[in-house]
């Protein structure tokens, strides 16, 4: 990964997950070639070693068929060795899918929005970037993912690891970089035009350089300060009180919400996740809360992916394990409907929207490149 | 068209039986049903080979250079629908099952002629439907047409499209349901069902999954135009849909398609190994059963390409499981014609080196399947060149490699000529080797993470796209090899004979070309299928 490469036969492996999959994967290349030679060596020893020869006439008809008895055990036997390895195949996949699919509990958050062709990407302090994904290594990752339009699919080679990120929906796909560096981010679900433009780098740094970064933020305050903001001027707490012990408002106490599980009006109950708040608050009739009213109006077209990510950090907070509420200070809300184009550009530089080779280089720390 | 007879051959055949251009629009004979299906599939494998060819040459370098970002996507669209929908599906069933079907029974024809002609109308309607895309301005969805992109976002025609698709369908469906009945209720007598054929089982095989799974991608593409046209919610979110519905209907047919692909291939097979082998196929009951084990299981494992969709993992870990079991009896064929081979008398004419490669090819393919399945690997591989290359295994090196095995094993018995021997045997050579240097380096590709359907690339996947478009290139010379020796050989080739591989099947005891009837008395069966060393062994010349 130091130097520049223009040929690679073998991905970089920068995440606790890659040894893993390189090693299922290795042993399925072992069983793999094993096959294959053993099939290829039997056929052509087979075509040679029985060549036609036309001085001794066809084979004699005893010979042929394969229903006797030693028909039935190599039958069997053919059966049951592919059988049993490929079980072991199943459970050693099944092992790391698993592996894969559940984000540690107290892993870094950070959340993604896909959209024709481009990555969004906020970290809870604030800080935005397009195309571009900082992290610091030897953390869990949690990305927590949705697309504004069609399906994407945020895929980290190196890493191993991919997931659709779906419209409508929030996906997750976590890492625990092992590796500093620069690596590819692709899109690898088929998205449109410039789908092959839709390419961007994670940089893997120290914890201390990617705290220099944050720091260098936009200003504009962390993405719970930014999703309080938006909440003031949706007008949220009319209704919705976000104050400890203020059972008072027409509409469920946001505060403690997040993770908890809520009783619905038809008796069934659900975990308050991402995709709960944003499904109360784009189709609130959809899932009524037990001893309240069917009142609360849609948001649907009031607010924008980013802005239902930063509203979800912000009721997030409410429900912090110490139990604060974050005073941040309403700050000039940006508007929701329209998110603001530019984003926080890392050291001036112009995020490379659809580039590929032009990573700018990462701030602090020589950073190095992917090519 | 073949209307013009060959001068020495006077017997009456159902080439020479009748003449001008509507006796062969109006035929309902199933040969010559085939010989329709043989021209339509072939110009629309030269169409989807074209398409294949710019794929490869934009890919030769890392920069989207040689077209730009919507005639790429158009094109490996193009590519993928032709191949599946218009190449793929039909290519063995309604030529070689077509021309074979009823004559490996001993019967006179399909149970419906007249349905069978219709199917090839309604194939016709449907490649119709294709060229007006095509002409049009074309479509950029990919062949698997998912939403909410192909409903709300694609610019293409995609209605057309899915229409041409849709339409495919009902001649897929209809083929399917002739051969059943034919099996079922047209067997020449003492020809009991552990007789047949391992062709015919594989059909049979092939027949029920068409018309079982088909209906379902009819109604998915009437839904998705119904989403894009009238703005029903179904798939997309916006209208309140679930775009992963639309993948998990897609895949209910698509999956299974595969097999529609695969199995009549593995007919092919059967026949030709026992053929050039002198010998009773070894496993003849496991191979049969594994055709229906195959058709009944595929039904079961489209969940595999969900793996990072979202579905639940304990759906996935279903689909998992099963679709390691579905490649067992792929296995078991391997394995029992590997077998065939030994103490046999193994002549290495064209369709033999063509079903040797299958052999080969479809082991890896087979093998890489295995990839996929397991889910902790396909989250990294899916949606890459892995897929890619391992499908490409699958369906150009079994599917294609099979479909050539049976055109050169049948060419004598459907025009009653040999090709030429030399330049077939240069062909075969040169398509194993250049599919081996297209697809094996995109293995490599994809566990890289280079993704598919990408118009442009980071330089450092350079060098093995390049070998990739080298071996495309000698692949494609191996393709066009065969179609020249075989229109040479209408006119030049040695005149056939009825039996001139030597082989047991029914299709062999009637003439070359067979007459409009088949059989001029209808066979008895009176022993098992393949009975070598019953029977004198002929040889060409």
């Amino acid at each position: 990964m130091m130097e520049a490469k223009s040929f690679q036969l073998f991905p970089d492996q920068a995440s606790t997950i890659a040894g893993h999959v390189d090693a299922l994967y290795a042993f399925l290349v072992l069983v793999s070639a094993f096959f294959s030679l053993l099939i290829a060596f039997l056929v052509v020893y087979l075509a040679v070693k029985y060549r036609h020869r036309p001085e001794t006439g066809p084979p004699v008809p005893h010979e042929s068929g394969g229903h006797g008895a030693g028909g039935m055990i190599l039958e069997i036997v053919w059966t049951i060795i592919p059988l049993g390895i490929s079980m072991i195949m199943f459970a050693w996949g099944v092992s790391i899918y698993f592996t894969e699919s559940r984000p540690p509990a107290d892993s870094m958050e950070i959340y993604v929005t896909g959209k024709q062709w481009m990555w969004k990407i906020q970290h809870m302090e604030g800080a935005r970037e397009i195309n571009e994904l900082h992290i610091p290594i030897n953390r869990d990752i949690k990305l927590t993912m949705t697309s504004e339009d069609v399906i994407h699919d945020f895929y980290v080679p190196a890493f191993r690891t991919k997931s659709d990120v779906l419209p409508g929906k929030y996906t997750t796909e976590w890492f625990k970089a092992t590796k500093l560096g620069a690596y590819h981010i692709f899109c690898a679900e088929y998205c449109g035009t410039k789908h092959s433009g839709m390419i961007g780098t994670v940089y893997v740094m120290t914890e201390a350089d990617y705290n220099k970064w944050l720091g260098e933020g936009s200003g504009e305050g962390s993405m719970a300060e930014q999703g309080q903001s938006l909440f003031n001027q949706l007008g949220c707490g009319n209704c919705h009180p976000s104050v400890v012990n203020n059972l008072n408002g027409r509409c469920p106490n946001l505060v403690g919400l997040f993770g908890s599980r809520v009783q619905l009006k038809d008796g069934s109950n659900v975990r308050a996740d991402e995709s709960y708040i944003r499904e109360s608050v784009l189709y609130p009739q959809s899932k009524i809360v037990a001893g309240y009213d069917d009142i609360m109006p849609t948001f649907k077209g009031l607010i924008s992916e980013d802005g239902m990510l930063k509203l979800i950090s912000y009721i997030r907070s409410l429900g912090a394990p110490n139990g604060t509420v974050t005073t941040a200070t309403p700050l000039p809300v940006e508007t929701s409907a329209s998110p603001r184009p530019s984003t926080h550009a890392v050291n001036g530089a112009a995020p490379p929207a659809g580039a590929r080779g032009g990573a700018p280089t990462a701030p602090a720390a020589p950073q190095p490149r992917i090519q | 068209m073949i209307t013009a007879p060959p001068v020495v051959q006077t017997k009456r055949n159902y080439i020479n039986a009748e003449s001008g251009l509507m006796s062969w629009l109006l035929t309902k004979d199933h040969k010559r049903i085939a010989i329709l299906y043989l021209y339509a599939v072939t110009f629309f494998f030269i169409v989807g080979g074209i398409f294949a060819a710019l794929i490869r040459l934009e890919l030769a370098t890392p920069a989207g250079d040689l077209m730009d970002s919507n005639t790429y996507n158009k094109v490996f669209t193009m590519h993928g629908v032709i191949m599946v929908f218009f190449f793929l599906i039909p290519s063995i069933p309604a030529i070689l099952g077509n021309f074979l079907v009823p004559l490996m029974i001993g019967a006179k024809d399909l149970a419906f002629p007249r349905i069978n002609l219709l199917s090839w109308y309604i194939y016709m309607l449907a490649g119709v439907f294709g060229v007006i895309v095509l002409v049009t301005g074309g479509v950029d969805t990919g062949w698997t047409f998912y939403t909410p992109f192909s409903s709300s976002y694609s610019n293409g025609y995609v209605v057309m499209t899915a229409m041409a698709a849709f339409i495919m369908g009902f001649s897929s469906i209809l083929t399917g349901l002739n051969f059943i009945v034919t099996v079922h209720r047209m067997r020449a007598p003492g020809l009991t069902w552990f007789r047949l054929p391992l062709f015919v089982w594989a059909h049979y095989a092939t027949a029920a999954v068409m018309i079982l799974g088909t209906p379902v991608i009819a109604v998915t593409l009437f839904l998705l135009m119904l989403e894009r046209g009238l703005h029903i919610g179904f798939f997309d979110p916006a209208y309140g849909g679930d775009p992963v519905l639309f993948q998990h209907l897609f895949w209910f047919y698509s999956h299974p398609a595969v097999y529609i692909m695969i199995l009549p291939s593995m007919g092919v097979i059967s026949e030709v190994v026992s053929t050039f082998c002198s010998k009773k196929p070894f496993g003849y009951t496991f191979i049969a059963f594994s055709s229906v084990a195959i058709a009944v299981f595929g039904f079961l494992v489209w969940g595999h390409h969900l793996f990072v969709s979202s579905q639940s993992a304990y759906a996935g870990m279903v689909f998992s499981v099963l679709s390691f079991i579905v490649a067992i009896p792929s296995a078991i064929k391997i394995f029992n014609w590997t077998a065939t081979m030994y103490k046999a008398s193994v002549r290495l004419e064209t369709p033999m080196l063509y079903a040797i490669g299958f052999m080969g090819l479809f082991t890896i393919g087979g093998l890489t399947g295995l990839f996929l399945a397991s889910m902790g690997l396909d989250v990294h591989l899916t949606d890459t060149y892995f897929v890619i290359a391992h499908f490409h295994y699958v369906m150009v090196g079994g599917a294609i490699m099979g479909y050539m095995a049976g055109l050169h094993f049948w060419w004598p018995k459907i025009t009653g000529r040999m090709y030429n021997e030399v330049w077939s045997k240069i062909a075969a050579v040169l398509v194993f080797a250049g599919f081996n240097l297209t697809f094996f380096p995109q293995f490599i590709l994809g566990y890289m993470g280079m993704p598919r359907r990408y118009h442009a690339y980071p330089p450092e996947f350079q060098v093995l796209n390049v070998l990739s478009s080298a071996g495309a290139s000698i692949l494609g010379l191996g393709y066009l090899i065969p179609g020249i020796y075989f229109v040479a050989s209408l006119k030049y080739g040695k005149l056939a004979g009825a039996n001139p591989w030597g082989a047991t099947g029914l299709e062999w005891q009637t003439s070359s070309p067979p007459p409009p009837e088949n059989f001029e008395i209808t066979p008895v069966v009176t022993t098992e299928a393949y009975e070598y060393g019953a029977q004198e062994v002929l040889h060409v010349g």
